[in-house]
């Protein structure tokens, strides 16, 4: 097995036993960056030199008893969260050179675990797209296929993962952005409930809906993850003031007897014959395993992604208000205030953001709000009363994380419509603020991965990644590396 | 025709916290440009704002102070547009749902109250400030400013003169400096209002079109720009002319207000729940414990010393109208002072001093215990009332005590009667001729003989023992 290959849980133990070093092992990862990432393209920026510093220092601090949960692993970061002096560009050209004076919550507390920071991963421009081709730089490959896209937006984030550029990644969940790619890459990856990761420093795209989440080659990495970035932060009003669980300690639990959800609004007309043969063989697994699976019913499904697409560009047009060449980044000439402002904006965001600035700004115009902005307000909460509706029966519910596997580059960017339906399964899950995880159930014929959704309750990650971890035990999807 | 206006006033009091509305920066004013800022107020990417409890605190006193209604649940709202001294391209305010609905503010007008009623309270943050200087084709920002809490007063359109304006801000003033939570310097801009103003036909209880005039920083602008403005709108009216609904900029230097933007230019803010902020819910409990530290207010305190010390309106007005000055009178009434004796020495020689240096009451090194026993000394005829004026400023300037000053400076009262006789046959030897013109009846020349008594004993006399000498010797002189 390649270093690069490890899982966070294998290197901590190689390392302990003395096998490797954190030296050694970032050594091999940027050996591995150097061999693929001129086909797969996942970082913006790569961290190399300063990488080995934090090597270093990572076994100076092990070699004083330390035994933090990160402490010498290679993790990638998404190019929206702000890393203190480390240039930070969510992929876009308006803040192409911008270089953030302070570190967010989520990658100080990497940093307090000893974590190694091999670089910033490409997104769509503001983790607006789901498949990296809306970065303002280039667009991130499918390491199973690099005529195909990783997904999006945390595509830079999931392709790393899987080509093995990294241990771990994290990402951002926004209407699927952790999910999707992660299925499309055949990797872990989990959206927490809303608030339960802290939001200071990542760049906003749309505030109510943002959370930041693990992309790993496990589920056991995700649980570690998750025990380093959740949790309460004064600078983040919105993250909840909740103790937080050892996630780890679930993993390996019988799943016996546990209700599964199967909601039928998720298993449309057309939708990929592969993925459903795929997701039912995964349902006949849980059963195999214990559990008790029942149709269930999300009444308002249907209206999920017109709501997102309501609220999300709404609270993005506001949220990229700032962006306006005064302060940081970006400035256009022109020849008043004005003409700065119009020049800037229109250079410096690309077509999709822009596209997302009008929609919402419309959507929250005098005259409009009330059939828009608070229409949708309106059905989120009736979306939101589907799930804990379900909850009152079933402990977890299942559904594909996405209704295509990876796509091929331009295939879909004609189309921004079509480009919205691939999150068609994972929106819902932000606008009701549950958490939701997506892990490996399979392959096509093309062989290209297959996501598996589990979706659970407010702040009960424990029972997904259970679940996860679960059926993980029982099948060796996880297991395939893609050919590079 | 006749006509009457209609007013309503929204000031913006600039809350004394020591932070931010939003993040841990310093408030203080006039610092060197940039320097009270931090990521979050200069609207980095990926910062979020965490609210100033304080601030809500301030806005819940001033909302139990003016008898408004404290909503359990309010929230913060975004208002967008696009200017470089605001940061993040929106404010963080408040609009469907404030803090405080409700409530009035009781002023008098010609010995006759009123109550203007007002709509709401609500708190946000302020914007910072766009500096152009220079010869250069640029402007420069400071952000020093921006974050910084502001709460809004919206009054209904229940003011009817340029005057009653005045005294409905003049009023809110004293409250808000009364309860701590704004130093309404104007100048500074710590307290700001704009007016929206229309004119109707006496009688007729339909509203006219209003406009909105900005900028008016000091009560006299505040009154002539109501005036201006009342005045232009029946002009046009009567010319036949129709009022158009838009902003307008007081122009101090012209006397004028000039039109800023129309109805149509008016920015459409596009407010929207802020996302990143909980709603506030204020517990019954909270707003009780707050209610428990509210003090007296102007008008209850004023309206006590009245009937408690017997004071006349006019003083107690003077007394209420700042805190720091309530608080000193009756400090020194409870030492023991006079209340009308204490009140006329804050309201004579205090006030003047005070005044001429520009400073607060509680910014000088004079005490009320000072001003006691002062008082005291003249009551003991130690010194006279005169020679106590002297030892005011002295005890003002210095902080020493009365006594200490009258022994230095040997200012006791002649009160030895037989001192007094000597001065009074020296002066009645002296002035033979004035003597002889008051014995032929120019009684006027009392005067002029105690001042020559009191010149002598360089003012220490005892002036009712100068007095009672005088008039004997003169008579005795006479027979």
């Amino acid at each position: 097995m390649e270093l690069f290959d490890l899982t966070i849980s294998e290197a901590q133990a190689a390392i302990e036993k003395g096998e490797i070093t954190p030296t050694g092992l970032t050594r091999a990862v940027f050996k591995r960056i150097e061999a693929v990432e001129g086909r797969i393209k996942a970082y913006v920026t790569l961290n190399g030199e300063h990488a080995l510093m934090q090597a270093k220092e990572a076994e100076h601090r092990r070699e004083k008893g330390d035994r933090t949960m990160l402490l010498g692993i290679p993790v990638a970061v998404k190019d929206n969260m702000c890393t203190e002096g480390i240039r930070t560009t969510c992929s876009s050209k308006i803040l192409e050179n911008f270089i953030p004076p302070y570190e967010s919550t989520v990658t100080g507390k990497l940093k307090e675990q000893g974590y190694i920071l091999t670089g910033k991963t490409n997104l769509d421009e503001f983790a607006m797209g789901s498949s990296t081709e809306n970065s303002g730089f280039f667009v991130t490959r499918n390491p199973w296929d690099v005529e195909r896209v990783p997904g999006g937006s945390s595509g830079g984030s999931a392709a790393a993962v899987a080509a093995g550029e990294c241990i771990a990644a994290l990402g951002s969940d926004t209407g699927g952005s952790i999910r999707q790619p992660a299925a499309l890459c055949g990797v872990v990856g989990l959206k927490p409930t809303y608030g339960r990761v802290s939001r200071y420093g990542l760049i906003a795209f749309a505030s109510s809906l943002d959370q930041i989440g693990p992309i790993t080659k496990n589920v056991r990495d995700s649980a570690i993850l998750m025990n380093v970035i959740s949790g309460h932060d004064k600078y983040d009003s919105t993250s909840a003031p909740l103790p937080v669980p050892d996630f780890t300690s679930v993993l390996g639990q019988d799943i016996k007897g546990m209700k599964i959800g199967i909601p039928r609004e998720y298993f449309i007309e057309g939708m990929d014959k592969e993925i459903e043969v795929c997701v039912k063989n995964a349902i006949k697994t849980f059963e195999s395993l214990g559990a008790i699976t029942q149709e269930i019913s999300l009444p308002h499904t249907g209206y999920a992604v017109a709501v997102y697409y309501i609220l999300a560009t709404s609270e993005a047009s506001s949220n990229l208000a700032r962006y306006d060449g005064v302060k940081y980044g970006y400035r256009a000439k022109g020849k008043d205030l004005m003409d700065m402002y119009m020049k800037t904006r229109a250079e410096g965001f690309g077509a999709e953001v822009k596209r997302r600035i009008i929609l919402g700004t419309y959507a929250l115009s005098s005259g409009y709000y009330e059939a828009y902005y608070k229409k949708a307000q309106q059905v989120r909460t009736l979306i939101k009363q589907d799930f804990e509706r379900a909850f009152e029966t079933v402990d977890a519910i299942v559904t594909p994380t996405s209704p295509t596997p990876a796509f091929k580059a331009g295939e879909k960017t004609a189309d921004p419509l079509q480009m919205y339906l691939s999150d068609i399964f994972t929106i819902s899950v932000n606008l009701a603020g549950v958490p939701g995880i997506s892990i490996p159930c399979g392959f096509t014929s093309d062989n290209l991965p297959v996501g598996l959704q589990i979706i659970g309750r407010h702040f009960d990650e424990e029972t997904i990644l259970k679940i996860a971890y679960a059926y993980e035990q029982d099948t060796e999807w996880h297991k395939r590396k893609p050919v590079l | 025709m006749q006509y009457e206006a209609v007013i309503g006033l929204e000031i913006h009091a600039q809350l004394l916290t020591d932070s931010k509305m939003f993040c841990g920066c310093s408030t203080k004013f006039g610092s060197e440009p940039n320097t009270q800022t931090c990521p979050v107020c200069i609207g980095m990417p990926g910062v979020l704002p965490v609210m100033n409890k304080k601030a809500i605190e301030y806005v819940i006193k001033t909302g139990l102070a003016v008898n408004c209604n404290i909503a359990p649940y309010s929230r913060f709202a975004r208002k967008n547009y696009f200017y470089p001294d605001l940061p993040k391209g929106y404010q963080i305010s408040q609009y469907e749902l404030p803090l405080c609905e409700g409530g009035y503010v009781e002023i008098t007008d010609n010995g006759a109250s009123k109550k203007i009623r007002l709509t709401r309270i609500h708190l946000e943050e302020d914007a910072g400030k766009n500096i152009h200087e220079g010869t250069g084709n640029y402007s420069l920002v400071d952000l020093n400013r921006a974050g910084t809490p502001l709460m809004e007063v919206v009054s209904e359109p229940d003011i009817r003169s340029p005057k009653e304006a005045v005294e409905f801000m003049k009023k809110l003033r004293i409250i808000l400096r009364y309860i701590g939570v704004c130093d309404g310097n104007m100048e500074q801009g710590s307290l700001r209002c704009d007016a929206n103003v229309s004119v109707r036909p006496s009688g007729q209880k339909e509203l006219g079109v209003k406009t909105e005039i900005k900028n008016m920083n000091s009560f006299k602008f505040i009154e002539k720009a109501i005036d201006y403005e009342i005045k232009r709108q029946i002009k046009i009216l009567n010319d036949g002319g129709r009022i158009i609904q838009e902003t307008r900029l007081w122009d101090s230097d012209r006397g004028t207000t000039e039109s800023m933007r129309s109805k149509e230019e008016a920015h459409d803010y596009r407010y929207f729940p802020e996302p990143d902020l909980v709603p506030v819910e204020v517990e019954q409990s909270w707003a009780e414990k707050i209610k428990a530290q509210l003090i007296e207010l102007p008008d209850s305190r004023r309206n006590r010393f009245i009937s408690q010390y017997g004071l006349p309106q006019s003083d107690t007005e003077i007394l209420t109208s700042e805190m720091p000055i309530a608080e000193w009178f009756e400090k020194a009434v409870k030492l023991g002072g006079d209340p009308k004796a204490v009140s006329n020495w804050i309201m004579g020689e205090f006030m003047r001093l005070l005044n001429e240096e520009n400073k607060q009451i509680d910014e000088c090194a004079l005490k009320p215990e000072q001003l006691v026993g002062l008082l005291k000394l003249i009551d003991k005829g130690i010194i006279s009332g005169k020679i106590a004026k002297t030892v005011f400023e002295e005890m003002y300037r210095t902080g020493k005590d009365a006594g200490e000053i009258v022994k230095e400076k040997g200012l006791v009262q002649i009160t030895d009667e037989s001192a007094i006789e000597k001065a009074v046959d020296d002066v009645i030897a002296k002035n033979s001729k004035e003597v002889e013109r008051f014995k032929a009846g120019d009684e006027n020349l009392l005067g002029f003989f105690v001042g020559q008594i009191m010149k002598a004993t360089r003012g220490k006399a005892n002036p009712k023992i100068v007095n009672e000498l005088l008039r004997k010797k003169l008579s005795a002189h006479t027979a």
